[in-house]
């Protein structure tokens, strides 16, 4: 077993016990399933909503060269400086460079999850730069030293009385369960931090080939504030995020707010078209763009899964999965949670390490359903368990499901192993068998029939 | 019509009722049902496990199985979808994937079969009780079926149809899943199984044997007052 699933089976099972952070946790998404479905209601067609916005990323990604080659030249002419990074080493490299160039003490950080997928922060701090978090959420995270729970909703499973003790600890202030106080006491400890900073570093949720655009989607205006007033501003995206048109936003802004958070639209959608240019009064002085890789040309590379590509990390997946909502977010152990997380930490990190993920599922299918550029979600993961077979099959299954042929292949033998699990289930259900030990553990069985179907059958029509 | 049964392996050896409640309700209506006995398990386990090449073998012989029947129907959501969904997937390519696209076309889950293939929503049958419907995840979102099942039990005589909360969550089955990771299967029907049991139904009605065997399963070692039943044993009643 892989070091990564053993902490997994461990976390998910102390995680599935705990009924009050799994009801928390439920009750915090309660007003989300409201205003999605409010929203979903405002669109003509939802369905063809997601036609089209699936066609926007997918028209894109299969032509990611040259969308890319038309995004970056577009970038250049408005003044940005374009830093491929093949992977998260490069990535970190890259921007410790900048940093050092720029002679950089402080830096101000706007929510990225790509950022967390390299694990910039800790680079960042290991080479002496204080880095701080201005998203609310992911500023909470930053205090309490732990990885973002849900990559939309980072800090969603803390309680009120939690963030009030931290910001006590850390900052000084008084207890309050004001959620405006708690917001407040963030906004006055980070203003002047923007103020401080050299070096804001910012995402990017779309990068917009025809115009050379960078657009980020944001609720609380600290991405504009951590783009705009340091001077040098450092975004760091995926590869996948560009898209042809700056006319596709026109769908795929309102449905990452739609199915993601359940808002019409996100409070903030800004356009970023390079630095501060001659004349103008503000921005910053240089405007630079890490576009990395980091396995994503692996998942490219597969046509099967190559839609997962078309994320936009919106979160609805998350949203509505039950395995998500009974363990938690921090369990998964990835950079991405969720069903998507399940579906692409295998090709970021490696299948035999992470393929527990996509066993982890009942395959229900609500993500594929609640995604609004239509990944194949939940046969991913089928996928994904095909390919870890192949890959590194396990002795046990291989005896297993050979075993489980062998039997079923013949139907005589089927018929005999039937009787004999019948008559013998009273005692197997006391043994500590695989599988049907773990089910006895919470659930009953029906009582066995002395008859099975296929025996009453052939006594009803000889 | 003649009407080719496809009845889940655990189904068979498990809750053989629900087989022969199917068989009884498409006779009712004046059909002729046969049960081909060299048919066994659709395969599902060792697909959903990863072993394709264990399951690619399942489906050449589910295709042998049921050649040359007119109708192939099977009281699960979750057995059909293998048979029409995941068959022609697992042997696309293969000199059998047009036989593969032609059993999908053939094969109904039951009560989409009543409904939709021979148009029947009122079977004559009486079951004066409080039922909520659980739908199967598969019957839901790999077969699109939603209001089939409803259509049927609201033209149930003396039938009391209630909606629970959480009304399109899994419970939490999902084949060998609940068993590898038995934890995060227990949470989810407990999250099912609650609000089922809060609708002060009698019973919990649904196309999906399986989650009825979870949800079952869990309801009776929580000592709950309300039943698993098939949908099939519900429209089998007609006294």
């Amino acid at each position: 077993m892989s070091d990564s699933k053993a902490i997994f089976l461990k976390d998910a099972t102390v995680n599935a016990a705990d009924g009050d952070q799994r009801a928390f946790i439920r009750k915090a998404l309660g007003g989300y399933y409201t205003n999605r479905d409010l929203q979903k209601a405002r669109y003509r067609d939802w369905e063809r909503a997601r036609d089209a916005a699936s066609m926007a990323k997918w028209s894109a990604v299969n032509d990611l060269a040259n969308v890319l080659e038309k995004f970056t030249a577009n970038f250049e002419r408005n003044g940005g400086v374009v830093h491929w990074a093949r992977d998260a080493e490069e990535a970190r490299a890259i921007i410790l460079k900048i940093a050092k160039d720029a002679d950089a003490k402080a830096i101000v950080k706007s929510k990225c999850m790509t950022s967390e997928e390299i694990h910039l922060n800790d680079a960042l701090e290991k080479a002496g730069y204080g880095v701080v978090e201005s998203d609310l959420g992911e500023f909470i995270q930053q205090l309490r030293g732990e990885a973002p729970y849900h990559f939309v909703f980072p800090c969603m499973h803390v309680k009120r009385e939690a963030i009030s003790e931290l910001f006590t600890q850390h900052l000084g202030t008084a207890p309050t369960d004001s959620p405006e106080e708690l917001t407040m006491i963030a906004r006055r400890h980070l203003r002047q931090l923007y103020v401080d900073a050299d070096i804001g570093i910012t995402g990017a949720n779309f990068l917009v080939a025809e115009t050379g655009q960078i657009s980020i989607t944001e609720n609380e205006g600290n991405a504009r504030l951590t783009a705009a007033l340091p001077r040098i501003h450092i975004a760091l995206s995926g590869i996948e995020k560009v898209v042809n048109h700056l006319d596709d936003l026109s769908v795929l802004l309102p449905m990452l707010a739609t199915a993601g958070a359940g808002q019409p639209m996100t409070c903030y959608n800004t356009l970023y078209s390079g630095p501060r240019k001659k004349g103008e009064c503000d921005g910053p002085e240089e405007f630079h763009l890490v576009l990395m890789d980091n396995a994503r040309t692996r998942i490219l590379a597969d046509p099967e899964q190559r839609d997962a590509l078309h994320c936009i990390r919106c979160g609805a997946c998350l949203n509505v999965c039950p395995i998500f909502k009974n363990i938690g977010g921090l369990a998964y152990g990835t950079t991405y949670q969720g069903p998507i997380g399940s579906v692409i930490t295998p090709h970021l990190r490696g299948l035999k390490q992470w393929n527990h993920l996509s066993g982890a599922s009942s395959l229900c299918g609500a993500c594929t359903d609640a995604c609004p550029v239509r990944i194949d979600l939940h046969h991913h993961l089928l996928h994904n368990r095909r390919n870890a077979t192949k890959e590194s099959p396990t002795l046990f299954d291989q005896v297993f499901h050979n075993g489980f042929n062998f039997v079923i292949s013949r139907p005589w033998l089927f018929a005999l192993g039937g009787r004999i699990f019948r008559a013998t289930l009273p005692l197997l259900q006391k043994l500590p068998l695989p599988y049907m030990g773990a089910w006895m553990k919470t659930r009953d069985l029906p009582k066995a029939p002395a008859q099975s179907f296929r025996d009453q059958w052939k006594n009803d029509h000889v | 019509m003649r009407i080719s049964l496809f009845v889940p392996c655990f189904v068979d050896q498990l809750t053989p009722q629900v087989g022969l409640a199917t068989a009884k309700v498409l006779k009712r209506l004046g059909h002729e049902v046969e049960f081909r006995a060299a048919q066994t398990c659709c395969g599902q386990p060792s697909f959903n496990s990863g072993q394709w090449d264990v399951a690619r073998e399942g489906a050449i012989r589910a295709l042998g199985v049921f050649r040359g029947a007119e109708a192939v129907v099977g009281p699960s959501g979750s057995c059909v979808a293998m048979m029409r969904n995941f068959y022609p997937e697992l042997l696309k390519g293969t000199p059998h994937a047009a036989e593969a696209a032609d059993l999908a076309a053939r094969t109904f889950e039951f009560a989409e079969f009543l409904v939709k293939k021979l148009g029947v929503t009122d079977v004559g049958a009486k079951f004066a009780k409080k039922v909520t419907y659980h739908d199967g995840c598969h019957a839901l979102r790999e077969l699109r079926l939603k209001e089939e099942p409803r259509q049927l039990l609201r033209a149930v005589k003396g039938l009391e149809l209630i909606e629970s909360e959480e009304g399109e969550t899994c419970c939490g089955f999902g084949g060998l899943f609940s068993a590898k990771f038995p934890m995060i299967s227990t949470a989810m029907v407990q999250v099912k199984g609650g609000a089922l049991a809060r609708t002060g139904a009698d019973f919990v009605v649904s196309s999906d044997p399986s989650c009825l065997l979870q949800i079952g399963g869990w309801l009776s070692r929580e000592g709950k007052p309300i039943l698993p039943l098939h949908i099939a044993e519900v429209l089998a009643h007609d006294a």
